[in-house]
């Protein structure tokens, strides 16, 4: 009964399932601001009415989801506070400073003009308005910058130094901070992710109306614009993730060796990636796998004859260095996690290739099957997205702040289990109603489709495009 | 002067700012049923907050990020010790604005409704429980050597604190319904000023009230004089209000949340979260702060950037200056609004003609 009420183990749980859950929206807010901001330029310079309906439509659809990323991200910030004292105590000094950098620099702007680009389009200036959605899209970029930044000094710490009489570490370095080799492979890795997510949503909106054959004039350049963004994003998000692969096992080398799920340190054709390992179910041992020899050493070290470190030496090595004890984290979580992150990225951007393909020079696809692929296509890199967030967090446990604090010592040593397990259910309750809801909406918007354009003025021969009121 | 110091006052600042504008969101919020006599009017209501409120709400986000990088102690030992008030807040908080953005998706009335009573909660929660987080903090906690909060939730409820609450209910209330006022054209205006005139009274009692408690029992000076001005602003609100003057009274209303909040962090000082059970527990400017080099850094990107923040801030208050009146919600503007340019920044200066048709 006890262990049901561990605060830790239910911090953990709330942690992870409400970062989960926020960052199921930041993706859509992310790539559609830009996606927005991309065809109302396109409007704004040819005038084609079909831009500005592809404007309206992915707006509303940002608009529906922006909310949830704003509400869920309050309580991210909170949580620190509220779960977690003990780590805000230890590396306030130098995890505050960028939190705070992302709400002075990057919420307000975000916040602000994302106002002003619902609200304004009868009151702003063609042009002046069209600015107010880059801003939009510039800041949420921005914020992302950050928050990885901050969360890169998990994974890695970098300018700060220990203050042994408070106890605490302090920052030394802002600029070391800010440009952590971790925060600037995993930010672009993030960003494109997002854009894969986004892409995988355009897709499959434009394939839903393609399929009935309804709204051909917006519904087919969208759908182009859409499998081209998942190539690209995908073919960058593959392209840095091999970079963020080297930052991680020059800084967490564990991490990589879990991912493996490589017990003994291995080089050259030995340092193999497994493909697929059916093994004892407490992952020690191996009962059959398929194996890629050299690609293990190439993605470590971007050589064949590289030298990859084991689970074993590695946690001799840490024990000697940090004192006794596990520094190894969840085998299977990792190891697997690793694995469908690439295979779920893989099969979106194998997806929209063929897509591509299949829809070259204006062909329609007849087969509906085709189109059910590209409906459901949506979550994938979604998925991907959230186990590489797993991977990534739980690859660093059982430190919070890797090398310097475990995630043991980090917990709220006064907040009580009890008051942990009313917030987890709370939450739990809420976002999963939200969930309903919010999904709902979407595919109602989505099913909708674009609006017909506006009607020019009889006198001025203007159009006049209507604000969004609630 | 010490920049610890400095950025006690800067946290401050951005918690005066967001009690200011989330405040009138509240407000706003809280009365959707007293002035909402059918749905038009409620989506009046609320669109006078919809292009901001997501702004305003940012202020506690920035003021919760500089508090945590300014004063990490401060931040770890309030948030954690008040877990379970801040659950309620964060609730509360994302109840309201989904259904900002919810209640409009769908034309049923009773979806619609749903999503009102949200608002509703989603407005009354915070509004009472900051007020009585601040009371709390004001009177201070039991902390121990760790500055951990020893107690439990119920002991925050004291009678102070629950006045606290009160207070701050009240405030935003009429801050609330001062600000519909300022905002709409056409009966409902009529009908916010003869709310707040009636709220106004109520609001002066309690605030009255709990000022003077503050001040006799924890109060400064300069917190008193803080207090007593508060107390002027907020009649001469009031004042205002029956009047008719309602520039005046908004600008006095936000002047008496500022400058209350103000007193109390003034009275505060120069602890952050005095400890009830020994004093060399308390949690102060000093011994919560951040070390020098940070607060270095945050210093400049505040001055850089606070300017900045409230200039494109302000730049949309005016964009959206106009006032909305029910024909601007069922859409009958667009005749008024074709003739006019669509040029920005003229042609959408005072209320649009046919809002007084419409009354
Ligand atoms: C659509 C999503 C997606 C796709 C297709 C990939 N990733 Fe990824 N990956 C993420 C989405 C993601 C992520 C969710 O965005 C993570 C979590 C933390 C981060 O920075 O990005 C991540 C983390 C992450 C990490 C952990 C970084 C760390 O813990 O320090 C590595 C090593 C990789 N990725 C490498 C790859 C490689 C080699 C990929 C393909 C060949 C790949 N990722 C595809
Ligand atoms: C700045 C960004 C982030 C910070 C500071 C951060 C911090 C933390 C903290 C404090 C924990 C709790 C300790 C633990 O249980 O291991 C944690 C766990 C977790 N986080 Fe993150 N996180 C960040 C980003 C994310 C994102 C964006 C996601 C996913 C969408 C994510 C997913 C998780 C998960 C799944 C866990 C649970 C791990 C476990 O149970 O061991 N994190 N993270
Ligand atoms: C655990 C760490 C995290 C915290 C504390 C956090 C905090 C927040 C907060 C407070 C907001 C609301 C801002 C507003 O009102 O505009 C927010 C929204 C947002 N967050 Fe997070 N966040 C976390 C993880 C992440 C990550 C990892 C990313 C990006 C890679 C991210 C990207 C965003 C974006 C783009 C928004 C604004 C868009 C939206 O509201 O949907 N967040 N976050």
């Amino acid at each position: 009964m006890n262990d049901l009420l561990d605060p830790l183990l239910l911090s953990r749980w709330q942690f992870g399932l409400t970062t989960i859950y926020h960052f199921l929206f930041v993706p859509l807010t992310i790539g559609l601001a830009l996606t927005a901001a991309i065809f109302q330029t396109a409007w704004v310079r040819t005038d084609k009415a079909t831009y500005l309906q592809l404007t309206r439509f992915f707006g509303k659809i940002f608009l529906i989801n922006f909310a949830m990323g704003v509400v869920t991200g309050i309580v991210q910030e909170f949580q620190f506070g509220m779960n977690w004292s003990d780590y805000s105590r230890f590396v306030g000094d130098v995890f505050g400073a960028p939190l705070a950098l992302e709400g002075l620099l990057a919420f307000f702007l975000e916040a602000t003009f994302i106002g002003l680009w619902i609200f304004g389009w009868d009151r702003l200036p063609r042009k002046l308005h069209l600015a107010t959605i880059w801003v939009t899209a510039a800041a949420s970029i921005l914020s992302a910058y950050f928050i990885i930044a901050a969360n890169a000094f998990m994974q890695n710490p970098v300018g700060y130094e220990i203050n042994a009489a408070k106890g605490r570490a302090e920052l030394t370095d802002i600029w070391a901070l800010l440009t952590n080799k971790v925060a600037l492979a995993a930010f672009p890795h993030t960003i494109f992710a997002c854009f894969m997510v986004t892409a995988a949503l355009i897709v499959s909106a434009a394939a839903w109306h393609l399929s009935r054959n309804q709204h051909l004039d917006t519904m087919r350049p969208a759908l182009k614009f859409g499998l081209w963004m998942m190539v690209i994003a995908g073919g960058l998000t593959f392209l840095s993730g091999d970079q963020l692969g080297l930052a991680m096992v020059q800084t967490q080398p564990m991490k990589m060796a879990a991912a493996e799920a490589l017990y003994n340190t291995s080089t050259g054709a030995n340092a193999s990636f497994s493909l697929f390992t059916l093994g004892t179910p407490d992952g020690v041992s191996e009962l059959f796998s398929i194996r890629i020899p050299y690609l293990l050493s190439f993605l470590s070290t971007h050589t064949f004859d590289g030298t990859v470190e084991g689970i074993n030496d590695l946690q001799a090595q840490y024990t000697s260095l940090y004192g006794p004890g596990d520094y190894t984290p969840v085998i299977w979580v990792t190891y697997w996690a690793f694995r469908y992150m690439i295979l779920f990225g893989a099969i979106s951007v194998a997806t929209a290739v063929v897509g591509l393909w299949v829809t070259r020079k204006g062909r329609s696809p007849k087969k509906r099957w085709i189109w059910k692929v590209a409906i459901w296509s949506m979550p994938v890199p979604l998925a991907a997205m959230i186990v590489g967030w797993v991977f990534t967090e739980m690859g660093r446990q059982p430190w919070i702040v890797f090398s310097l604090l475990k995630t043991q010592d980090a917990v709220s040593p006064n907040t009580s289990g009890l008051e942990v397990l009313i917030s987890l259910v709370a939450f739990t309750l809420i976002y999963g109603t939200l969930a309903v809801v919010e999904f709902r909406l979407i595919k109602k918007a989505v099913q909708k489709g674009p609006d017909e354009p506006a009607a020019p003025d009889v006198i001025t021969g203007e159009i006049r495009h209507e604000a969004t009121i609630y | 002067m010490d920049l610890a110091v400095v950025w006690f006052f800067l946290v401050g600042f951005f918690f005066i700012g967001y009690f200011v504008l989330d405040g009138f969101d509240f407000g706003v919020g809280m009365a959707l049923p007293f002035l909402g006599r059918d749905d038009t009017d409620r989506r009046l209501v609320i669109n006078t907050i919809g292009p901001i409120w997501d702004l305003n709400e940012t202020w506690v986000i920035v003021a919760g990020a500089t508090m945590f990088a300014a004063f990490p102690e401060w931040y770890a030992t309030l948030f954690s010790g008040f877990y379970l008030v801040f659950l309620a807040i964060l609730l509360a908080l994302i109840l309201r604005g989904v259904s900002f953005e919810y209640r409009h998706q769908r034309p049923e009335l009773a979806w619609k409704k749903r999503f009102d009573r949200m608002i509703v909660i989603g407005s009354a929660v915070p509004a009472f429980l900051w007020g009585l987080v601040f009371a709390n903090v004001v009177r201070g906690l039991p902390l121990d050597a760790g500055f951990n909060f020893t107690g439990s939730v119920v002991d925050l409820f004291t009678p102070y604190a629950l006045l606290g609450g009160v207070t701050t209910l009240l405030l935003f209330f009429t801050h609330g319904v001062i600000f519909i006022s300022l905002k709409t054209d056409g009966p409902i205006r009529a009908r916010a000023r003869a709310l707040a005139s009636r709220a106004g009274l109520l609001t002066i009692v309690v605030a009255a009230a709990f000022l003077v408690w503050t001040t006799v029992s924890f109060g400064t000076v300069v917190s008193g004089i803080l207090s007593a001005f508060a107390a002027v602003t907020l009649i001469a609100a009031y004042l205002a209000n029956l009047r008719g003057a309602e520039r005046w009274s908004f600008a006095l209303m936000a002047s008496t949340i500022a400058v209350a909040v103000l007193s109390l962090f003034a009275s505060l000082f120069p602890d952050v979260l005095p400890a009830t059970n020994d004093a060399a527990h308390s949690l102060t400017v000093s011994n919560a702060s951040s070390s020098a080099y940070t607060l270095t850094i945050m210093s400049w990107v505040a001055v850089v950037f606070v300017p900045l923040i409230l200039l494109y801030q302000g730049f949309t208050y005016w964009v959206f200056r106009k006032r909305l009146s029910r024909a601007s919600i069922t859409g009958e503007h667009e005749e008024a609004g074709s003739a006019e340019s669509t040029g920005g920044g003229s042609g959408f200066g005072a209320a649009g003609g046919p809002a007084s048709s419409l009354t």
